[in-house]
């Protein structure tokens, strides 16, 4: 057997799940989709002494409208986030980006929640959760506490969560009116992480843009935002001057590092480009959505 | 909570009992507990698609999975697919259209496939290729592999209704 062995839970209430990790807490870890945890398992990175595995806990796998947006539960997959109506109806950009997630028989199993404490900084629902300004709702057996996206990724594979808490719904508040998406990524075969992913979201108002968003992934420790690029463009004509104007700011905002896979130079150049076709598509897409 | 744990989980429509530890992955209970050897194994992390069966299905990776999530659940595996006298038609495709060489890859070829026409129906060459972008096989070029595939997903189409596999 590969992994070492550990003792196994399978709580049947978030309750259940927060009274194991206060008992065990960095001694345990937390299975939902298992996508990434199991191959680090097997390759004996981590040796938990417990796996808690949360997917016995039922209403964890809603989506749902709320006031002011949608409520994903933790153990939503990818593929039903690729597939659900709603997410089509309220956040097509999300339903865009899991085609490009791994292959079918990952996102069968994978999780929103499960991707987001992972925190791999190439993954696409980091980045989603940071350009839609998610929520997220930590719970642990002292309460409950919501964390904003932009707090939430502190380096490659580290987040705001404690070792106690457990990480239950992700609020996606809703764009205004008449935004428009774009996300774009690039990897060397269909399903790897991606060298770059750059996402973005646009509203435009008399011809002046309201809100600017971009978001990129891969070319940092954490998903990143791209402040200045967005400023660059909010209050101005979305015309394609500004929108590569935007992109090279958001080029030089990138923190992209060199491996195997791709030279630091290499990936700065694909935020360039990538930002440049995801701001374009989001402009289309926001004339079209203008009311 | 630590030590052996009983489950029961029903593998091409067989319910089969066993006290396992938590950490057997799904593949090796098939493999080793219950003798189904069908099932390959080849990274053991998730990349190479070898080890793909249907649970509950849904394609998913066997090193992936502990037997213990199983638990309560249903498996399909290349064994409950066909038999040598009366061969799936993925299987009848994969023959015809000399879709395997070394066969090391061909069961989760298989179980991809079948996961792929289920949620799909008909398939463009182009949805094949992707589809099974997440299986990797060594021999054959996958061109032969594309062409059983699409061959299966028209003759499954017209023998059953859409979804309905």
């Amino acid at each position: 057997m590969k992994p070492a062995p550990f003792a196994y839970a399978a709580p049947r209430s978030v309750d259940e799940a927060a009274a194991l990790l206060a008992e065990h807490g960095g001694e345990a870890r937390l299975l939902a989709g298992g996508q990434s945890l199991v191959p680090m398992l097997n390759f004996r990175l981590l040796e938990p002494a417990l796996l808690i595995d949360i997917n016995r806990i039922a209403g964890l796998d809603g989506i749902a409208e709320v006031a002011g947006g949608l409520r994903l539960g933790a153990l939503v997959r990818h593929r039903a986030l690729e597939t659900s109506p709603l997410i089509a109806h309220r956040f097509p950009i999300v339903a865009a980006a899991m085609a490009e997630v791994a292959h079918l028989a990952i996102r069968n199993r994978g999780t929103i929640g499960g991707s987001l404490a992972h925190a791999d900084p190439a993954a696409e629902l980091p980045l989603l959760a940071l350009l839609l300004e998610a929520k997220i709702t930590a719970v642990s057996a002292k309460g409950r506490r919501v964390i904003a996206a932009a707090d939430f990724f502190t380096a490659a594979l580290t987040t705001a969560l404690a070792p106690d808490e457990i990480l239950t719904e992700i609020e996606l508040p809703d764009l205004p009116a008449g935004s428009g998406w774009g996300f774009a990524e690039l990897a060397r075969r269909a399903g790897d992480f991606a060298l770059a992913a750059v996402g973005a979201v646009i509203a435009e108002a008399g011809g002046v843009c309201r809100i600017a968003r971009i978001a990129m992934a891969g070319v940092g420790s954490t998903p990143l935002r791209a402040p200045a690029a967005e400023a660059l463009l909010q209050g101005g004509a979305l015309d394609p001057g500004a929108i590569a104007a935007a992109a090279r700011a958001a080029a030089a905002a990138a923190q992209p590092a060199e491996d195997l896979h791709a030279s630091a130079a290499y990936r700065r150049h694909l935020v360039e480009v990538l930002t440049r076709r995801a701001l374009s598509a989001a402009v289309a897409r926001a004339r079209k959505a203008a009311p | 909570m630590s030590g052996k744990r009983r489950v029961a989980v029903t593998v091409n429509g067989t319910r089969h009992e066993r006290e396992i530890e938590p950490r057997l992955l799904l593949g090796d209970f098939l493999r080793s507990e219950l003798d189904l050897t069908g099932t390959h194994f080849g990274c053991e992390h998730g990349i190479c698609g070898a080890c793909t069966v249907i649970l509950n299905g849904d394609s998913v990776r066997a090193c992936l999975v502990f037997a213990v999530q199983a638990d309560g659940g249903e498996v399909l595996t290349v064994e409950g697919l066909g038999s040598v006298e009366a061969l799936h038609p993925l299987q009848q495709a994969f023959h015809e259209h000399h879709g395997l060489q070394c066969g090391y890859c061909t069961p989760g070829m298989l179980m991809t496939a079948l996961d792929l026409i289920r949620k799909h129906g008909r398939l463009t060459e182009a949805a094949v290729r992707a589809g099974i972008s997440g299986n990797l096989c060594r021999c054959t070029g996958y061109q032969n592999i594309v062409a059983a595939i699409c061959a299966a997903a028209e003759a499954m189409q017209s023998e059953e209704p859409a979804g309905d596999a």
